[in-house]
């Protein structure tokens, strides 16, 4: 017989870990802290940017969140949690020391190796700023093994844009290059903020080599189509455009079905794709 | 290959033998039509000359419809120790072993779905040939012959069966009943086997081209017969249960009444369900029902392809007996060809 009966690792059953820490980003978004409950359990859990978890809470469920935190400041995981369904809103009652279960990393992350000592836009919208800080911190501390780093970023308005604080303060920084905006509503942040669509902020975006970019991009559905195109007219090869997607999952592990796009399962293709894995899939957004 | 005989007259001792391996399990009529169910007397077991579609693939052994995968406490998970009988598998036609070897590697390719494997080392596979009915296409899917993925199969020449050998277990099982399993093979079976291989052939009269669909599923991906199909469509998911290479499944948890323990389920899921790709904060990635049709249609007739080189429709025809409104795999590549 051809087929051997061989086991893998036990993929679905979480370890469990604890907060530590949690704050509020935006009024609905929440930020988390948590550690293993077991020290020891550091040494397992080594990720790249880009990738996710599965979050488990005694009684709700389980559902997939990309990791906020970079695998250069290792020991903690961080999250950016939106309260918006059945399990976000439980997360939402945990206190410091309550217990939540982790299984992952899953996904592909971002191609680290490929984007070495090329320059990186990065364009974030609204909650799309949670993976992408992972990608902007594992950045920022390796920073002499890449070129340029621009990064855009847009939200609703400035109440609704994620670690307002660190982008305010990166903006004094020589490490980057980041201009933020929102649709509207920019009072009182005149001088940091500007009023318009991201792609407004691409006018910023100058002396590309496309030859030698690679972008990242991750937001809301509606958003990707608009900045694909921005991001086309420098001449970027297609499959060095990045878009980091979201479905609905209940694996990880591409059993499950529910994340499929075309041929691809989310979950295990990506979450990252590159514009041209996913250039003539229909239901990409 | 070894291929060995067994006498129509040493038949009833089969049971015998294969009670040896495991519980022994086949379809048995239910209503109208027919089921895999245990066989607890041997005159129960009965070799059809038929045809026999039960109303559940064979996937039901490999991941049941409800399956316990977690045991949890407010802080820790735990995989349940569980007891998974031996099944000895008899009469699985040669469409549904291909759609065995299609889930072997579905559940094997990048992960290794342990619950999967649990399940796959304990089914023995007994498979049978017999003429088509006339619902089924397995000559059109190439899925009507089967090289691998049986531990026996049988093939019926009138007097006695062939019977080939396809894996260590089914030698194991042809040693343990070496009274009935002949070796004595003689070269003149070979005209009976080939005149059987040709009314067998003859005898599909299911037309269903798949010729091209896979690009007619691309090119005809806006036409208007997918929302036509879309009003009809019930939505009940009957497509995806019946189908022997749909393995999608819903994650639930539940508590007990103790409210201190609980366990994480696995159900079955369709890809007909609204909320099927639904994520937080309500967007639904394929909210119209023609939406979610072509899913199941993509991933049968042309998606499964770039995965593992071929479609994952074996024509076994249960779509299209099962179908509430005659949306099946035979009606829609009709839509596909104009």
């Amino acid at each position: 017989m051809k087929y051997e009966y061989k086991k893998g690792p036990e993929l679905y059953t979480p370890i469990m870990m604890r907060i530590i820490s949690k704050r509020d980003l935006t009024p609905d978004v929440r930020f988390f802290q948590i550690v293993p409950k077991e020290e020891f359990k550091h040494l397992d859990l080594d990720y790249k940017p880009g990738q996710f978890m599965m979050l488990s809470l005694f009684g709700s469920g389980e559902a997939p969140f990309s990791i906020s935190s970079s695998p250069t400041r290792k020991g903690i995981f961080e999250f950016a949690i939106r309260k918006t369904g059945k399990i976000t809103n439980k997360i939402f009652e945990l206190k410091d020391g309550d217990q939540l279960g982790l299984r992952g990393p899953f996904g592909n992350g971002f191609p680290i190796e490929k984007m070495l000592g090329k320059d990186i836009v990065i364009v974030a919208g609204g909650l799309g700023a949670a993976p992408l800080r992972s990608l902007l911190l594992y950045i920022l501390d390796n920073r002499e093994l890449f070129g340029r780093l621009i990064y855009l970023y847009g939200a609703k308005n400035p109440q609704e844009m994620l670690y307002r604080p660190d982008f305010f303060e990166m903006l004094e920084s020589d490490q980057l290059e980041l201009y933020l905006t929102v649709d509207k509503g920019n009072e009182g942040f005149e001088d940091k903020i500007e009023e318009g669509m991201v792609t407004h902020l691409f006018k910023y975006v100058n002396d590309i080599d496309p030859k030698n970019t690679i972008a990242c991009v991750c937001g809301p559905p509606v958003m990707y189509k608009f900045v694909v195109n921005e991001i086309l007219k420098y001449n970027l090869e297609k499959h060095n455009i990045l878009v980091n997607l979201e479905r609905r999952m209940k694996c990880g592990t591409g059993k499950c079905g529910h994340c499929i796009i075309d041929y691809r399962y989310t979950c295990i293709d990506g979450p990252v794709f590159t514009y041209w894995d996913v250039i003539h899939m229909r239901e990409l957004i | 290959m070894r291929v060995l005989k067994l006498s129509k007259k040493d038949e009833n001792k089969l049971y015998d033998v294969l009670i040896k391996f495991g519980e022994v399990w086949a379809p048995v009529p239910k209503g109208s039509r027919y089921v895999f169910d245990k066989i607890e007397k041997k005159e129960d077991l009965i070799m059809y000359n038929e045809f026999i579609r039960t109303i559940l693939p064979i996937k039901k052994f490999l991941m049941p419809q409800e399956l316990n995968i977690l045991n949890f406490k407010p802080s820790k998970y735990e995989k349940p120790k569980v007891d998974i009988p031996t099944r000895v598998i008899v009469g699985v036609p040669p469409c549904e072993i291909h759609a065995l070897n299609i889930l072997d590697k579905f559940y094997t390719t990048d992960f290794v779905d342990n619950y999967y494997m649990e399940r796959r080392e304990k089914v023995i596979i007994i498979g049978k040939s017999s003429l088509p009915d006339e619902y089924l296409f397995s000559h059109k899917t190439n899925t009507s012959i089967v090289e691998e993925g049986y531990d026996l199969f049988f093939i019926d020449l009138g007097d006695y069966y062939l019977v080939w050998v396809g894996s260590e277990k089914g030698d194991d099982i042809v040693r343990l009943g070496s009274d009935i399993f002949s070796e004595d093979v003689p070269v003149d079976v070979a005209k009976d086997f080939v005149a059987y291989r040709e009314k067998r052939r003859k005898a599909f009269t299911k037309d269903i081209d798949l010729e091209g669909v896979t690009d007619l599923m691309e090119l005809m991906y806006d036409a208007d017969f997918w929302d036509e199909f879309g009003e009809k469509c019930l939505s009940c998911g009957q497509c995806t249960m019946v189908c022997p290479t749909c393995t999608c499944f819903n994650v639930i948890d539940e508590i007990e009444l103790n409210k201190d323990e609980g366990h994480r389920r696995r159900y079955w899921d369709s890809c007909m369900f609204k909320d099927y790709s639904l994520v937080a904060g309500q967007h639904n990635f394929r909210e119209s029902r023609a939406e979610r049709l072509k899913l199941w249609y993509t991933h049968k007739l042309k998606a499964f392809i770039g995965h593992f080189g071929s479609p994952s429709c074996v024509g076994c025809g249960r779509c299209i007996i099962t179908c509430p409104v005659d949306i099946n795999v035979e009606t829609v590549v009709e839509k596909l060809k104009g």
